[in-house]
């Protein structure tokens, strides 16, 4: 027994438990809190090491070897503990609704922790798509809009995510016949890595193979041009949805690529063509996306938009494919996860006191929420990069990381596409203080009144804050984790 | 140790007081005021134990991966030292004119939180000893100076202008960053200011890279360039800095005159060895300083809000700095050795002086400003003379050495080792053009000085103004001392190290500064005495050349119109083509069309489940066997 299996079972059987008449918010809160110390427990115990700790494994079948594995390294370590802490704030700032928003929070935040901390691609693969069903629920049954809307939505969403699911699986299975070569088969990653070690397919078939998982777990990164479901999905989301699915589960693409596709196929995304094209794509996830931000009206749309924005820079960081780069494509993942889940979470609140997420009708809310608004600067600086919270440091990284390899005749594809991206951080800037201006500058517009939380209110966010705080001013605690290199 | 607590002081104050002012009250004060005093201490001993050897020592982690470091970095030598004492000294004499300034201010623990985190962000870019933690610093002074700028953010002017400062600062950084990549990817993942040097001067690897490509490295200066454009408000990034004067005047004072803005500067002369192996980054960066003093200076002389004349002499002057770290560095690469062992740099030593007078002035104008009621126009002023008499003597103590009153003031020399560097980098334009904004810079203080002083008051407040409290004159007073003595020899030693190695001044130069002071100052006088309202109307000077108008368009067509299009080409083209075109032949093969008319979501979401479970489930165990 590992303790990750108990980190994996906990939200789970609080799910069930609540199911079989347990108190919901009891429960749920009681389940998350036990698994972020346990999370933070395995933090502790990893530090400074290297390689795959906690490992266990249960056999279920012999051929095709299949098993029930558990294990993590730094990369798992970070994104449990981004799981948990998101898990605990979504839960904890649930308030006056019904069993099934904790259900649905406590399964897809139980199905991610099984994503990332098991080691065999099956139970990778099955994990994810367990979390995502109560995602489509939750919007279709209790999204913030008309219900033929919200349907749509979700509708969207499912048959986007559905199909990069099955583009992923096709991927997946082509990747391990591959390696099997008509002997055994095994899903397990570890045993696939060394096979990788010792026969690397070849570059041209590393290429083809890494392309369809690119597409695949691309689709639900919302990779550009794959990524019309998430804007309306996570403006439509309740609001612990939107924590979980843009904090978390969405990280779940990126994890798979730096997991899977780049250990197996370690040519892949160095073969020029898919580095052009992965390229280009992510520049249309920084630019365009960047300017579809900058137009919004609204602070949802402002939000769910820049959240597909800044997945081209952990994109960035993969294209590089060096130590420093995706080191920092997992500090930016852990960041953008804690950020993000924040505003959203805050936005939710805003929403139900508010009854209007528009620009020109907002203004000067930091006369009457001053905790609020410092909660809500936190959000807001984080993801325009400021140094001393955590994503300037995943940001930088990654730029840097991109020129490691540098020759003084010129710049190379991936430099040029760095410096266009770096612009992207302008426009972060440009549509962040926009937002923050025309809501909480100014002198307060008629009619609109906001009370800063109740302290007990408080907490899940003041959580989020105080984590972006510690995490950018010591950027290296989350480094210390990752000792191996990538 | 020593460099701790100046560091890290000012932080933790910094985080106590903005997270739990509303607990704390009024201890906030307290506390911020105590560490700027324990922090100018701790400097005072750092400028008294200095040896003359400079190091670089370690002094927090940040980031560190394999052979990468990029960690918090002190490097203290005379650049650093000086800086450090103008920083904590300046920064010192601010908090204590606040406490009388800000009396009545009701988020007063705020204004100190800010002010806190400002002293903590520019110690951090004076000490830092590599780019990277010069970068994260030079952001963070962005931040306190948005959220200084933005004090009273209840006014949408004060709302727009801390945004506007913040995003043109964000423009010169998207440079600033371009050229921390390249120096990075050059000098093989090192960016301390030491190593860079060493790889210059020794041979490195940046050496080799001038060799092969010399447009890399001028790129690189350039970009670097950049940077000090955004923070030092240099043509065509200006326009932020008139406008943060809707700050509160001791944060004009200290950060948006003394410090901050000159950070730009003390940059530049952080990596001058890189501008001096690139002429045409040199030559344009001379350029732009120069152009940036004639043309502040000329939109100065017709503003009549006080605190406006002081921010565009601010940029002029800035200006003029950034020109001299140009025209020194076509100096050096003419073959010329800078004069001394160790000479200091006329950039810095203009730096130096200007810091005090320019306090010194934005402080004195806060104590008008406070004295009657908020009234910033000068042409409401008149007669302070006699109301005021400290704050009058002092403010032209102030404005005395901003002219550069001939062999008195500390503002004389600084000016006339900028002239001279001009002269020497053997550029007829740079030095003809940096007598000129001499003459102009005279002229507008003058004029202030008459206007505001001088003659009947205009106006209720301006008769009923009276001296400002004790705490108030007490900085001015300070100041005044630094203002006339600071270029002394033998005066607070340990900052001469900053002074230009004394040489002959050239004759021409000493001539031309003291008639571009006579020029000046005679012609307001001619102009501005005895009269009730401006005499001389430029319409193009007043209006700042219509840089924001301009600035306005470019921003709505190439932001917002160019966002207007590309979200409609998003939703067109992508929605039409990536969901649309393929929902459409689903929908017509018939199968799926119930599915997606139907209401059942649940279940066909679990269906949808099921149905990738059970091709899991095909695909790797049934389809294996089938295989054998």
């Amino acid at each position: 027994m590992s303790v990750l299996e108990i980190i994996i079972a906990l939200p789970l059987l609080a799910a069930l438990a609540i199911w079989l008449g347990a108190p919901a918010r009891a429960a749920s809160l009681g389940a998350t809190s036990i698994n972020l110390i346990l999370v933070l427990y395995t933090a502790v115990q990893y530090w400074g090491k290297t390689g795959l700790a906690f490992t266990y494994s249960r056999p279920i079948l012999e051929n095709p070897s299949l098993s029930f594995a558990v294990g993590a390294d730094g990369i798992s370590i970070i994104l449990a503990l981004l799981t948990t802490l998101v898990m605990l704030a979504a839960i904890w700032q649930i308030h006056d609704r019904p069993a099934i928003f904790y259900v649905s929070s406590l399964l897809i935040g139980g199905g991610a922790l099984g994503a990332f901390l098991t080691t065999d691609i099956f139970f990778i693969y099955a994990f994810h798509e367990l979390a995502l069903i109560p995602t489509f629920l939750m919007i279709a049954l209790h999204g913030r809009a008309e219900p033929a809307y919200r349907k749509a939505v979700a509708w969207k969403a499912t048959i986007y995510l559905g199909v990069g699911s099955l583009v992923l699986l096709a991927g997946l299975v082509w990747l391990v016949l591959e390696f099997s070569g008509g002997s055994k088969l095994t899903f397990d990653l570890e045993a696939l890595r060394s096979q990788a070690k010792l026969n690397p397919l070849p570059d041209s078939k590393q290429a083809q193979i890494f392309f369809v998982l690119l597409l695949g777990f691309g689709s639900l990164v919302s990779l550009f041009p794959f990524h019309s479901w998430a804007a309306p999905a996570y403006a439509t989301a309740p609001t612990p949805v939107a924590m979980l699915h843009s904090g978390v589960l969405k990280k779940f693409g990126l994890y798979g690529l730096i997991r899977i596709a780049l250990p197996l196929l370690p040519h892949g995304v160095h073969v020029e063509w898919v580095q052009n094209a992965l390229l280009l794509m992510l520049l249309g996830n920084i630019l365009v996306m960047g300017l579809v931000t900058i137009h919004a009206k609204r602070l949802d749309d402002t939000l769910a938009n820049s959240s597909v924005m800044h997945m081209g820079y952990i994109f960035l960081g993969i294209a590089a494919g060096t130590d420093i780069a995706l080191k920092g494509a997992v500090i930016l993942m852990f960041a953008h996860g804690i950020s993000i889940a924040l505003l959203f979470g805050l936005l939710g609140r805003m929403r139900n006191q508010l009854g209007t997420l528009e620009y020109n009708k907002l203004g000067g809310l930091a006369n009457h929420a001053p905790a609020f608004t410092v909660l809500f600067a936190f959000g807001t600086f984080a993801s325009i990069g400021l140094p001393g919270l955590t994503n300037f440091a995943g940001e930088v990284l990654i730029f840097l990381g991109n020129f490691t390899e540098f020759k003084a005749g010129g710049l190379t594809h991936l430099q040029w596409t760095v410096i266009l991206a770096l612009w992207g951080v302008v426009m972060s800037a440009v549509y962040m203080l926009r937002a923050y201006r025309s809501i909480f500058h100014g002198s307060p517009a008629t009619g609109l009144f906001m009370i800063d939380p109740a302290l007990s209110q408080r907490v899940p966010f003041i959580m989020l804050a105080a984590t972006l705080l510690v995490t950018g001013c010591c950027p290296w605690l989350l480094l210390n984790l990752m000792k191996s290199a990538l | 140790m020593l460099t701790s607590i100046i560091l890290l002081l000012p932080f933790f104050s910094a985080l106590l007081i903005l997270l739990g002012h509303r607990q704390l009250k009024g201890a906030a004060v307290l506390i911020s005021v105590g560490s700027s005093i324990i922090s100018f201490i701790a400097c005072l001993v750092l400028l008294a134990a200095a040896d003359d050897k400079d190091n670089t020592k370690l002094l927090l982690p940040f980031l560190d991966i394999g052979d990468f470091h990029a960690n918090i970095d002190v490097l203290i030598d005379k650049q650093s030292r000086g800086m450090m004492f103008i920083v904590s000294f300046i920064g010192l004499l601010v908090h204590i004119f606040s406490l009388g300034y800000m009396k009545d201010d009701d988020a007063r623990p705020r204004f100190f939180g800010s002010l806190s985190l400002f002293m903590f962000s520019m110690t951090g870019i004076v000490l830092a000893g590599n780019l990277i933690m010069m970068f994260i610093f030079w952001e963070l002074v962005g931040l306190s100076s948005y959220l200084l700028i933005g004090h009273w953010y209840q006014k949408a002017s004060a709302a727009e202008a801390c945004k506007k400062a913040f995003l043109t600062n964000r423009i010169g950084d998207f440079g600033f960053m371009i050229g921390i990549l390249l120096l990075f990817g050059l000098n093989k993942g090192d960016v301390s200011f030491d190593n860079l040097r060493d790889a210059f001067v020794q041979g490195g690897p940046l050496f080799d890279a001038q060799k092969s490509n010399p447009g890399i490295i001028t790129a690189a200066a350039l970009c670097i360039f950049m940077g000090a454009v955004g923070k030092s408000a240099q043509f065509p990034l200006h326009v932020w800095l008139p406008d943060a004067m809707e700050g509160p005047t001791p944060v004009s004072a200290l950060i948006h005159a003394a410090t901050m803005v000159a950070a730009g500067v003390y940059m530049l002369v952080r990596v001058s060895f890189l501008i001096e192996a690139s002429p045409l980054a040199a030559e344009i960066i001379a350029g732009i300083g120069c152009f940036t003093a004639v043309l502040a200076a000329l939109m100065a002389t017709q503003q009549n809000d006080i605190k406006r004349v002081l921010a565009y002499s601010t940029l002029s002057q800035l200006g003029y700095m950034v020109m001299a770290v140009g025209a020194v560095a076509m100096h050096v690469q003419h073959g010329h050795e800078l004069h001394g062992p160790n000479p200091g740099h006329p950039a810095m030593f203009h730096l130096y002086t200007h810091a005090f007078f320019k306090a010194l002035l934005f402080l004195g104008s806060g104590a008008i400003i406070y004295a009657c009621h908020h009234e910033q126009d000068i042409w409401k002023m008149g007669g302070l003379r006699k109301h005021m008499p400290v704050t009058f003597w002092t403010f032209l103590i102030g404005t005395l050495a901003l002219m550069g009153l001939p062999w008195i003031t500390s503002g004389f020399w600084s000016k006339e080792g900028i002239l001279g560097a001009a002269y020497d980098s053997g550029c007829s334009i740079l030095f003809h053009a940096g007598t000129l904004t001499a003459v102009l810079t005279s002229f507008y203080m003058m004029r202030l000085v008459i206007v505001a002083f001088f003659g009947k008051p205009r106006t209720e407040s301006a008769h009923h103004a009276s001296e400002v409290p004790l705490i108030m004159l007490l900085p001015l007073v300070l100041l005044a001392v630094f203002s006339i003595f600071s270029a002394w020899d033998g005066f607070a030693t340990p900052l001469q190290a900053l002074k230009p190695a004394h040489e002959p001044p050239h004759t021409t130069v000493l001539f031309a500064s003291i008639a571009a002071f006579l020029i000046g100052t005679g012609g307001a006088i001619y102009l501005y005495r005895g009269k009730d309202k401006d005499p001389v109307s430029i319409k193009l000077f007043a209006n700042k050349f219509y840089f924001d108008e301009i600035y306005a368009v470019i921003v709505r067509i190439c932001q917002d119109r160019l966002a207007w299009i590309v979200t409609a080409l998003e939703r067109v083209l992508v929605d039409g083509l990536v969901a649309r075109l393929p929902t459409a032949i689903v929908a017509r093969l018939g199968a799926a069309t119930r599915m997606l008319q139907g209401g059942h979501l649940q279940g066909y979401t679990f269906l949808l489940g099921g149905g990738v479970i059970a091709v899991i489930y095909l695909v790797v165990f049934v389809l294996p066997r089938l295989g054998h």
